[in-house]
């Protein structure tokens, strides 16, 4: 079975994100990039079940400019078998995205695609959902636990008031929660092994690809500021402030 | 030009975030219909009948709809699209699950977690874990978004006297199947719905303690959340974690102990109206987005705060 997982590369999470000072953009400027934490849980996951024999191949994606080769070559020092990468600007929508990702998985026909549930820079939780409609298959969201037997997907998802399990026939699209696995390190001979895979380059024309924007970004303005408060010296102090100051305590 | 909520409920109840997501559709200014998808669920075709400024609740009623699977949901309001121009649902994680999917049927794109409307097709959103506000405008037919439940007020659950549609029944997708369920049984109020919400980090050490929480939490009427480092750590079931990838909490008081104050968990608690801290190290950044700190071991001042109260 093939497995392919898109990652993002995006600002790394511990990276505070302003808008520029002209309120046009973000500042990410020499900011340290990173896998989205998210799909670093889908390709452990991956890597995962081709260590126990279910998976065959692990694919990655990456739909960026060229230096998203860093990641790709990051996820193949954690255990994937090859990458790829489609070029394009680095604000695609999720929605091309997808449209990128069917046009793969019409190209590679993998079983699953694993994806992240949600990207930390632009927060859509969209991409994997909106995969598997194109596909028109099922999808198993906020995963937290995923098993495959019987020819299918059995996927324990997070969800709002506790958890829920699904089977999905087989394709499915799955997406990951935080707590699905803990991502391995990369030890140093695989780091060096993994500049030897192969990294395929495709081009938004060869996929037949329309990256046109239709959301667009009109302005960035920081959250509303919130004032540091005082520090209070006990219990009674705080308290009476609750009360008295704050009103929100009887 | 209409506007389709889609009710989030459990074929029994509808659910509160439906109401702040109908006030969301109301900053439209145009008629608003509500899509109530599920099996014998007239109780809530009722309830969203009453609700305040609907015109008309469509229904789906339909065994295979018992749990209401995006693959199944997806392709009724897609035929039935019709003349809405804008299809809202709750960022619950139903709504983020289902509208997706609804926005690639549609080939539209769609937009996450808005929590103001500026015009029809202009919205703002917060991006990187709301670090930033994002204006965004949409040059799609069909605005197809998710509503950040805490920004906008809820309408009146009552006073509404909207009529009904049943739509033509479609048959399963075959693509997923429901296996089980567990959902967190509690007498508390609902963590997103809460007045008071006290959260539990890592400070409290194990599971046992967060009994500290609960004792407090009934003494105000509160909900109990927590980090996702206690909920990583297993001292709490997930559905508690409040933050950029939990629940978005907005009470008139949220009470953090043992919380460091990370980007990512005040995602998800800074726009509650009072926030008190108590953490022992003076420099934990919660500190700075806190109206009332107390520098202190938790082990002291909770069981001290919940005997004074
Ligand atoms: C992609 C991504 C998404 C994330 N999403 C979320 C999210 O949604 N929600 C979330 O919360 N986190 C999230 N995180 C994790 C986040 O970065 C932090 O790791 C987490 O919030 C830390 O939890 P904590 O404050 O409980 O633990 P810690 O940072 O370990 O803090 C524990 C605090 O307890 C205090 N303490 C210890 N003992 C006592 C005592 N006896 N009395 C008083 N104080 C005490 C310590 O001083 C310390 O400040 C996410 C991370 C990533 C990478
Ligand atoms: N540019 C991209 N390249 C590869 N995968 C992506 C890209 N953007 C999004 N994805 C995938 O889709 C998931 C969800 O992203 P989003 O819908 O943007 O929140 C991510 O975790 C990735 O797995």
């Amino acid at each position: 079975m093939k497995i392919l997982v898109p990652i993002k590369r995006v600002v790394d999470y511990n990276v505070k994100v302003r808008p520029t000072s002209d309120g046009t953009d973000v500042d990410i400027t020499n900011a340290k990039m990173s896998i989205n934490p998210f799909c670093e849980i889908a390709v452990e996951e991956a890597v995962r079940l081709k260590e126990q024999g279910v998976a065959t191949e692990v694919i990655v994606v990456s739909i960026g400019d060229a230096k998203c080769h860093e990641q790709l070559r990051a996820a193949m020092a954690l255990g994937a078998d090859r990458a790829i990468h489609i070029d394009a600007a680095t604000n695609l929508e999720p929605l091309a995205i997808a449209k990128c990702l069917k046009a793969l998985v019409d190209k590679e026909a993998p079983e699953i695609v694993l994806l992240g549930k949600q990207s930390i820079d632009g927060d859509n939780n969209q991409t994997g959902q909106m995969l598997a409609a194109l596909w028109n298959v099922g999808q198993g969201t906020f995963a937290s636990e995923v098993k495959i037997a019987d020819g299918a997907a059995h996927v324990t998802r997070e969800i709002d008031g506790g958890l829920q399990t699904l089977k999905l026939k087989l394709p499915a699209v799955i997406t990951t929660d935080l707590r699905l696995n803990e991502p391995r390190y990369a030890k140093l001979p695989h780091i060096m092994k993994a500049k030897k895979k192969p990294l395929d380059t495709l081009t938004l024309d060869e996929l037949g690809i329309d990256g046109a924007t239709r959301v667009k970004l009109v302005k960035t303005a920081p959250p509303a500021q919130r004032q540091a408060g005082i520090k209070v010296a006990d219990v009674d102090a705080l308290i009476e402030k609750l009360k008295n100051e704050a009103k929100v305590i009887a | 030009m209409k506007t389709l909520v889609i009710a989030e409920h459990d074929n029994q109840q509808l659910k509160p975030a439906t109401l702040n997501t109908l006030a969301a559709a109301a900053k439209l200014n145009q008629p608003i219909d509500i899509l109530v998808a599920g099996a014998n669920c007239g109780a809530v075709v009722s309830q969203a009948q009453a609700a305040s400024g609907v015109t008309e609740v469509l229904v789906a009623d339909s065994d295979y709809l018992t749990h209401q699977l995006p693959e199944d949901i997806a392709p009724i309001i897609q035929a039935n699209i019709g003349d809405y121009t804008h299809v809202l649902a709750p960022a619950t994680t139903t709504g983020k699950n289902l509208l997706p999917r609804v926005a690639a049927l549609l080939d539209v794109q769609a937009i996450s977690d808005i929590q103001n409307v500026l015009d029809a097709n202009t919205f703002e959103r917060p991006i990187y874990a709301g670090n930033v506000i994002a204006t965004v405008e949409s040059s799609d037919s069909i605005k197809v978004m998710t509503v950040r439940t805490t920004s906008f007020d809820p309408v009146a659950a009552t006073g509404g006297s909207a009529s009904t549609r049943t739509l033509e029944a479609g048959s399963a997708s075959g693509l997923a199947e429901f296996v089980s369920e567990e959902l967190a049984q509690s007498d508390r109020p609902e963590l997103t719905a809460a007045n008071i919400v006290i959260s539990g980090g890592r400070g409290l050490g194990n599971g046992e303690n967060f009994e500290l929480l609960y004792t407090l939490a009934d003494k105000l009427n509160g909900a109990v959340g927590a980090s996702r480092a206690a909920v990583d750590a297993g001292f709490v079931p997930n559905d508690m974690q409040v933050g950029q990838t939990g629940k978005i909490v907005a009470p008139d008081l949220y009470i953090a102990v043992g919380i460091s104050g990370a980007i990512q968990h005040l995602a998800g608690m800074k726009e509650s109206k009072i926030i008190v801290a108590i953490n022992k190290d003076e420099d934990a950044p919660i500190f700075q987005v806190a109206d009332y700190g107390l520098v202190a071991d938790l082990f002291d001042v909770i069981p001290e705060l919940t005997s004074k109260l």
